[in-house]
């Protein structure tokens, strides 16, 4: 590639780091001045960086398929005989790499506010480009000083070293994206928020236009998450599918504070209140999804699926955090106490649910961040080792979860400002009624208290969500009051009311895997192991040559009373020129439950043979992901709703208010 | 409502919301909470039966033996930590990577003048699980260096390693 | 006013919970560089310990080897150096070992090593052990608890590990560490 070498590519990096500084002053300075021009080029500036950026990347992923492995990460990470597709992906496989994805995302958010805030007030807009511009830099230089993916080496090897066999994985491949989309994003409300404690004032307007922002940015993490779950679940092969990792803990914190982000941004907007709180969460979350990469690449905390660690990037990271971080609440400490208090509410009020939402998403927020935090601060204090594991997190965040579900059915219909809550519960007559049955039902069903709490507070939320719209569109009325409503409903309604219905999709996924069965056994051919009413039989198992590796594959057999309901085919890959075995799982879905087979190592020759298998029948699992999508999904649609897009102008009677600084 | 009684509505959900929190926290605490203790630590002190604990150490060459039970597998090793060796017994698949010599993770219950009851191993060089380790490892032992990427297997450790010091020897 | 300067105290928690939480990481992380923290540690055991039963062959061409029983009669500190011919960082740490060597009596293994590729290494500019020994199996080093290369062990008369070093020692590291318990001993 003549114009994509590695050079063009580290030069257009630095040219880009460059232009996000001079968009990180010019504005702000242009701002404080009055300067018309300077604030004009916030936006130019915001294209040119992101256009540099991408040429950039372009140039890495031109080095990966170009095979040149004189680039240190080419070398590293690909090799000659690697498929396209992961010769591309692969470029966002590896520290570097996905250091340079994650700057090239946030001058992706830059250009896009810049292109659809074209409703923002010229000095607003000017102020939030500039801290992602600020922001930018930080990350570029990070880049270039202490992780530079065109680094060459010499002499060039003659092909590469590969990569993990177990990363050649599509799920895996496109996961990181869309995992740092999410991250990314809320820089957009950090920047909002940072720009409105400089302006100093925060109103509904404000409110409408965070939003979009948090809520893409939310439906990314949502994604990602759902993602990350999916990939442990089929490829590590141990049947679990959130293991409380701290790389998941990371991803789940953000998300947490983002929710309740997104929540509390409709107060701002549609009431004017909580304020000076929705901006503390705007910075906590970018902050959160900040620091839990760092925790991360740091090696502070110790991670099942992470990058190679190194102490001295984590110094400038943190550094880099502390400027960033550290920065926005020095100025919400010295700017927020001047902004003025809010609207009044009473407590039983969509405002009011609205805020218990919020308490209790960050009581969940502060339990996770404790338990991740806890072993390496006592650590260094005490010299003890200790780690907090799954029980931890279940006896912790099951009992502040369940509240937040119950609460979550009634805060939808409660009125804004006053309410009251027996109407409500009147209205939710039906919803109850089901919860009560599964309640009932579930005791019978279920093993354990906590599954049963949970399977009656998901169908509760799925119901009430459900009567809710029911409400909104006017059922009850007839079909001439719904045909009057049904356009007119907004989509944000029905976005908001999916992604509670994906909520408790994905609760009742997690209900439905806590009642799995699973069978670690140890069986020759024609053996058969009674699971419930399953019966598995191992058929047969043979040998077969793929590209790069040999495969063991195994043929179960599973039946139903006396009837085949499915064949499985588990297999076991030895890339022996990695010395490298890895588990191929095997599931048969029928959305009602998995079965799920995974291949161990085998003992014996011939037909003395015998192999270790590990089977699972997991209830509702595909659940735990669809939920996920659902939300997402939910997310999307009321981003759509014309009164969010991003930049919607503001309504006239506060276009007034809105103006200088 | 005045403001003051909002406010103060406020600040007592917040607090009756964050004191159960720290409730459950500490009441997980005290019983979740998973010590890492080596084979000596736990000989010494033998931690309470119904307590899981993290044991790591090395597996003790020769030690690893696999019988069944029924349909179960079972596999019984010893760890050690070079000053004492304690035994362990496992019902399940070992991690693709286990070797013995190596370094391993297993959690469960000890009870003392029985084998220590792991209901999950993980192997430390066991690259689908924790890399990091090996890596962190590998890295201070020069036999590999993160700018060239992931860390090589354990097998070809040898070679490998080799390989590039020679090369540099040449140079 | 009283409720302004309430307001103000209550909005400066964010940022005073965010700089306890950086200084913490930033203590790990010093912690971390320099060795004295590591959270993917395994062993946690004291320093204060007998070293294991062992007898290892010395590397050929450069005088017997040494067990167990010859440490623990030394009548000085003697400074254990794990290292391999293969390791990069051994190599770099071979300049400091020189000077150290000075000061401290440094007995080498080297590690699942090649007999001559070791001869080469150590006598390529001179050795700084004054005994040398191979540990061809590895057994040796794990029954110390080397997790890899270089590592140093110091041993007090008697036998007993006073000090472990997990990474490569430079002339500042062992003046700081190992000079003072050395010197406690003599």
């Amino acid at each position: 590639m003549f114009f994509l070498g590695p050079e063009e590519g580290h030069y257009a990096l630095a040219f880009a780091c460059v232009l996000a500084l001079a968009q990180f002053i010019l504005p702000l300075w242009g701002a404080a001045r009055g300067i018309r021009l300077l604030l004009d080029m916030a936006s130019r500036l915001a294209f040119a960086q992101f256009i540099a950026l991408s040429y950039a990347f372009v140039s890495l992923i031109a080095c990966a398929v170009g095979d040149d492995f004189s680039v240190q990460n080419v070398a590293a990470n690909s090799a000659i005989s690697k498929p396209l597709l992961y010769k591309i992906t692969g470029v966002w496989g590896n520290h570097e790499g996905s250091v340079l994805l994650w700057a090239l995302i946030l001058s992706l958010c830059g250009g896009a506010v810049a292109l659809l805030g074209r409703g923002l007030p010229l000095i607003l807009k000017a102020r939030v480009l500039a801290i992602l511009g600020g922001v930018s830099t930080g990350f570029q230089l990070f880049c270039l000083l202490t992780s530079n993916p065109f680094a060459r080496i010499w002499p060039a090897p003659a092909d590469g070293q590969g990569m993990n066999p177990l990363l050649q994985d599509p799920g895996l491949a496109f996961h990181p994206p869309v995992l740092y989309t999410g991250y990314v994003g809320f820089a957009v409300p950090f920047a909002f928020a940072v720009a409105a404690l400089i302006e100093g004032r925060v109103d509904a307007a404000w409110g409408r236009w965070v939003r979009p922002w948090a809520v893409a940015a939310w439906c990314f993490l949502t994604c990602g998450i759902a993602m990350g779950s999916w990939w442990s679940y089929y490829v590590l092969g141990w049947g679990g599918y959130w293991f409380w990792d701290p790389v998941e803990n990371a991803s789940l914190i953000p998300w947490l504070t983002g929710t309740a982000l997104v929540h509390s941004a409709i107060v701002v907007e549609k009431r004017d209140a909580l304020r000076i709180w929705t901006v503390l969460l705007a910075i906590a979350s970018f902050s959160f999804s900040l620091s839990g990469t760092f925790l991360v690449r740091s090696g502070i905390l110790n991670s099942v699926h992470a990058f190679a660690n190194d102490p001295a990037r984590g110094v400038f990271i943190l550094g880099l955090l502390a400027i960033v971080i550290g920065g926005s609440l020095a100025l919400f400490a010295w700017r927020a106490p001047g902004l003025s208090a809010g609207g009044l509410f009473a407590p039983v009020s969509r405002e009011g649910g609205l805020v218990l939402n919020n308490i209790l998403l960050c009581a969940l927020c502060a339990v996770v961040v404790t338990g991740t935090m806890y072993p390496p601060f006592m650590q260094i204090l005490t010299g003890r080792t200790l780690s907090v594991g799954k029980p931890f997190f279940d006896a912790t965040t099951i009992p502040l979860a369940l509240p937040l579900l119950a609460a979550m059915g009634l805060g939808t219909l409660l009125p804004w400002k006053r309410g009251h809550l027996l109407p409500a519960l009147r209205r939710l007559r039906i919803a109850g009624v089901i919860a009560a049955i599964a309640l009932i039902g579930g005791s019978f069903l279920l093993e354990g208290i906590l599954p049963v709490l949970c399977a009656a507070a998901a169908l509760w939320v799925i119901a009430a969500s459900v009567v809710d719209l029911a409400s909104k569109l006017g059922l009850r009325g007839g079909l001439h009051v719904l045909r009057q409503r049904l356009p007119r409903l907004p989509r944000a309604v029905w976005g908001s009311t999916l992604a509670h219905i994906g909520i408790g999709v994905t609760v009742l996924g997690i209900t439905g895997m806590s009642q799995a069965q699973h069978n670690v056994v140890e069986i020759g051919l024609g053996e058969t192991i009674h699971q419930g009413a399953l019966d598995w039989t191992l058929l047969s198992v043979r040998q077969e040559a793929g590209p790069n590796y040999r495969a063991l594959i195994a043929d179960l057999s599973v039946s139903k009373h006396g009837r085949v309901v499915a064949t499985l085919h588990p297999s076991r890959r030895d890339f022996e020129s990695q010395h490298q075995v890895t588990t191929d799982v095997a599931i048969r879905t029928n959305l009602m439950r998995d079965l799920y087979a995974a291949l161990g190592e085998s003992h014996g020759q011939g037909s003395s043979a015998r192999y270790v298998l590990r089977l699972h029948n997991n209830p509702l699992a595909p659940w735990i992901w669809l939920g996920g999508v659902v939300m997402a999904l939910g997310g999307a649609l009321s981003l759509s709703d014309r009164r969010h897009r991003f930049g919607a102008p503001r309504k006239p009677s506060q276009a007034v208010a809105g103006e200088g600084s | 409502m005045t403001r003051k009684s909002r406010r103060l509505w406020l600040v007592l959900s917040c607090l009756a919301c964050f004191a159960v929190a720290s409730g459950l926290v500490l009441n997980a605490f005290s019983s979740s909470i998973v010590f890492f203790m080596a084979p000596s630590q736990i000989l010494r002190e033998p931690p309470a039966v119904d307590r899981v604990i993290r044991l790591g150490g090395m597996v003790v060459a020769g030690s690893l033996k696999r019988s069944l039970e029924g349909q179960t597998p079972i596999n019984q090793f010893d760890i050690t930590d070079g000053q004492a060796a304690i035994a362990v017994r496992y019902e399940g698949i070992l991690p693709d990577l286990f070797r013995e010599g190596q370094s391993v993770v297993a959690l469960g219950t000890y009870l003392k003048g029985s084998p220590f009851s792991a209901s999950e191993v993980l192997a430390k060089h066991d690259e689908t699980y924790m890399p990091k380790e090996v890596a962190d490892a590998l890295r201070k032992s020069g036999k590999w260096d993160p700018r060239f990427g992931k860390p090589p297997s354990a097998e070809s450790l040898d070679s490998m390693a080799r390989h590039d010091t020679d090369a540099q020897a040449h140079r | 006013m009283t409720g302004l300067t309430r307001r103000r105290a209550l909005m400066t928690l964010p940022i005073a919970g965010a700089g306890l939480a950086g200084f913490g990481c930033w203590k790990m992380l010093s912690a971390m560089q320099d060795g004295s923290f590591d959270p993917r540690a395994i062993r946690l055991d004291k320093n204060e310990r007998p070293i294991p039963d062992f007898v290892l062959p010395g590397i050929p061409g450069l005088g017997d080897g040494f067990d167990t029983s010859m440490l623990r009669q030394a009548t000085q500190p003697v400074l254990i150096n794990f290292f391999a011919s293969w390791c990069i960082p051994c190599v770099a740490e071979m300049a400091a070992l020189r000077v150290i060597s000075q000061r401290i009596a440094l007995w080498g293994i080297a590690y699942k090593d090649k007999p001559d590729d070791a001869r080469r290494f150590v006598s390529r500019d001179g050795s700084p052990y004054r005994r040398t020994a191979l540990d061809q199996s590895g057994m040796t080093a794990i029954d110390w608890g080397v997790s890899g290369v270089p590592e140093s062990f110091l041993v007090l008369p008697g036998g007993q590990i006073a000090w472990h070093g997990t990474a490569a020692l430079d002339e500042t590291q062992f003046e700081q560490h190992v000079l003072p318990i050395a010197a406690g001993t003599r």
